[in-house]
């Protein structure tokens, strides 16, 4: 069986030549090399540890250093410094609060309005396809 | 014995899923560890002859398995009067990737499930019915035959629903299989009045039989639409997805982890209608654009439900339908310029292997994010976000897998996502760019949606709650692990899986002519 190559040949399957690891992704309009990134990132990160290195070196882990300064108050609880789940992006939710206030109930939860989804949208489809 | 195997390979795939599963109870009277080893062994054979058959097929080109003939390649008979009257599995390429999708989760999932699932009561069922989804995903993919095609995917069904419902949890849990069985049986009815009205126009079953016959008539649409319709409930594509959040979440998570693989057969099966049943016969350019407008409503309502959502498993469910979208519209724009070649070399082609390459990479990285919330609820009882956190303190492996997972779907390097979404992006803009920055707008929207998950669970100080938590246990960080080496091995290569298995998929499921004449030879 032929079978396409990247190139865009026809050749047989055992003709097609042998694929090298760190090949490049075609994307049509461009490419991908996911190895040159890691090496990029490396790269980076080499520098980073530098940078670093060159820090204080006086870090005592145990310590007062490690304690959190919140202006001489004490340090509340675990629990009430947790950032829970319902308070991340309440921005985002208010901004979009109309579109969540028609989306959301559109979800009932109840299987006669799923039917009724079903049914509705096999009738349009049955429009479209047959008078487009 | 090699040979053997190799000719029998597509009756095997299913033979011994469904052998396991109705031996597992009798073998699990010995004891739950000898079911254990039955149910790994069953699943391991099942892998290697799906990876065996893969390499078959892309060596040699598509498989015929002609059941109950004389010989596996005896497709019409003499006496046939010129009809294949025997059921057909018919594996190219295409089938051969979802078969490979389907046993390397499957058995991934396994090893995680035998200890994730292992304090539950009725095993022995959970498991049988674990197979017998293994075996209606793999006969979906493989069959040649509508009707066949019909009778596995109610064997998934019935099974999908067993597990959903297998928790109870109050109720819930039932409530949400007779949701998701209710709407299945309503779809399957669809497609079997669809397959009646090809019976009847065409006197066939075989697909490649109707496919060469096709004359897309009155009839002919009205099926097109049933099967549409219902195959694109049974994915989760908004808008008719509302089963999926809820089926999803409520399921065990090794069986949510199958039901995305479940999913993606019937986005195979509704792919095979469109590409070998009609392919240019049908006016491609409108539904191409069915496909496509039903892909950009599931990456955006899918993802946009995702983000307020405060169970983790729903939440994961809803990105589920945004991932769907992808694919839906990385496929959809090759159908969309099916019937005119040049468009296709430009863009089609690698559109559709963008749409492709996504199903096996979310199969593997939402597998593995599913499979990572229960190795969390395993340990601390609840999928609530909002009583979570600092599990990062004494989770660390089960952290690292979400992490893949997450940067995976998000679509950040250099992890599997990105390829595949920087081929749907790259080939889509071709076709219409305002499609393809939806796309990118989507793909940073879930990157915010799992910077929140990530932050609820794993981050901030270790709550009191969880002093005790422990890290999951051996066997589900091995399921876990499989699934991120394949994340990060097809991130790092995407070319040569796209080279070795994507894009012969790709004109495979486009090149009906080759289909036909496979199947057909010169009848």
């Amino acid at each position: 069986m032929p079978l396409q190559t990247r190139a865009g040949i026809l050749l047989p399957f055992s003709e097609v030549p042998e694929m090298t690891l760190i090949e490049s992704l075609s994307t049509g309009t461009g490419f991908w090399n996911p190895l040159a990134w890691l090496i990029a990132v490396v790269v980076a990160a080499v520098i980073v540890y530098l940078i670093r290195h060159r820090g204080e070196p006086g870090y005592k882990k145990g310590t007062i250093q490690t304690v959190p300064f919140i202006s001489g108050n004490p340090e509340p609880d675990k629990e009430m410094v947790h950032v829970r789940a319902s308070n991340l992006y309440w921005g985002y939710l208010d901004a979009l609060k109309g579109y969540y206030d028609l989306i959301v109930p559109a979800h009932t939860g109840v299987l006669n309005d799923y039917m009724l989804w079903y049914l509705g949208i096999m009738a349009a489809l049955f429009v479209v396809v047959m008078f487009i | 014995m090699n040979g053997f195997v190799i000719t029998h390979s597509p009756a095997l795939l299913i033979m011994l899923p469904l052998l396991g599963a109705f031996a597992a109870p009798f073998i699990g009277r010995v004891s739950p560890k000898v079911r254990s080893a039955w149910i790994i062994l069953i699943m391991t054979l099942t892998t290697l002859v799906a990876l065996l058959l893969a390499s078959d097929v892309l060596l040699h080109g598509t498989r015929i398995y002609v059941f109950g003939a004389t010989s596996p390649n005896l497709v019409v008979p003499l006496d046939s009067g010129g009809i294949p009257i025997r059921i057909i599995f018919t594996v190219d390429a295409m089938s051969a990737l979802m078969q490979v999708i389907a046993a390397v989760c499957g058995f991934a999932v396994l090893v995680y499930s035998l200890s994730a699932d292992r304090i539950h009561s009725g095993l022995e069922s959970f498991y049988t019915l674990f197979l017998l989804m293994i075996t209606g995903i793999m006969g979906m993919v493989s069959t040649g035959d509508l009707f066949n095609f019909f009778v596995f995917l109610e064997i998934l069904s019935i099974a999908s629903a067993g597990l959903i419902a297998y928790r109870i949890d109050g109720g819930l849990a039932v409530e949400a299989a007779l949701k998701y069985f209710v709407l299945s049986t309503i779809g399957a009815m669809a497609i079997l009045v669809a397959i009646g009205i090809y019976y009847g126009e065409y006197n066939a079953l075989n697909i490649a039989m109707i496919a060469s016959r096709m004359q897309l008539t009155l009839l002919d649409q009205v099926a097109l639409v049933l099967i549409i319709t219902a195959l694109a409930m049974k994915c989760g594509a908004v808008p008719l997805h509302f089963w999926t959040p809820d089926a999803y979440s409520m399921a065990p998570s090794s069986i949510t982890a199958m039901l995305v693989v479940a999913s993606q057969a019937s986005l195979y099966g509704l792919f095979r209608v469109v590409f070998t049943l009609y392919n240019v016969t049908l006016n491609a350019m409108t539904v191409g654009w069915i496909i496509i407008i039903l892909g950009i409503l599931s990456m955006v309502i899918g993802v946009t439900m995702a983000i307020p959502q405060k169970n983790v498993k729903r939440l994961m469910a809803y990105h589920a339908i945004s991932q769907t979208g992808y694919m839906l519209l990385g496929v959809g724009v090759g159908l969309a310029v099916l019937g005119n070649q040049p468009l296709m070399e430009s863009f089609g082609y690698i559109a559709m292997e963008g749409g492709i390459f996504h199903i096996i990479n979310h199969a593997m990285y939402k597998g593995l994010l599913f499979l990572t919330a229960g190795a969390i609820f395993f340990r601390i009882g609840t999928y609530n976000l909002n009583r979570m956190g600092g599990l990062g303190h004494s989770m660390k492996y089960t952290m690292v897998f979400f992490i893949i997972g997450a940067l995976a779907i998000a679509g950040i390097p250099p992890f599997n996502g990105f390829a595949s979404k920087l081929m749907i992006y790259e080939s889509v803009f071709a076709f219409n760019p305002v499609l393809a920055v939806i796309a990118m707008v989507v793909s940073i929207l879930t990157l915010a949606s799992f910077v929140k998950v990530f932050h609820s669970i794993f981050m901030g100080p270790k709550l009191p709650d969880f002093d005790t938590v422990q890290e999951a246990p051996v066997p589900m960080l091995i399921g876990m692990g499989v699934l991120a080496v394949i994340v990060i091995i097809f991130g790092l290569f995407p070319q040569a899986v796209v080279d070795a298995l994507i894009a012969p998929a790709a004109h495979a499921l486009a090149d009906q002519s080759g289909y036909i004449a496979t199947v057909l030879g010169g009848a």
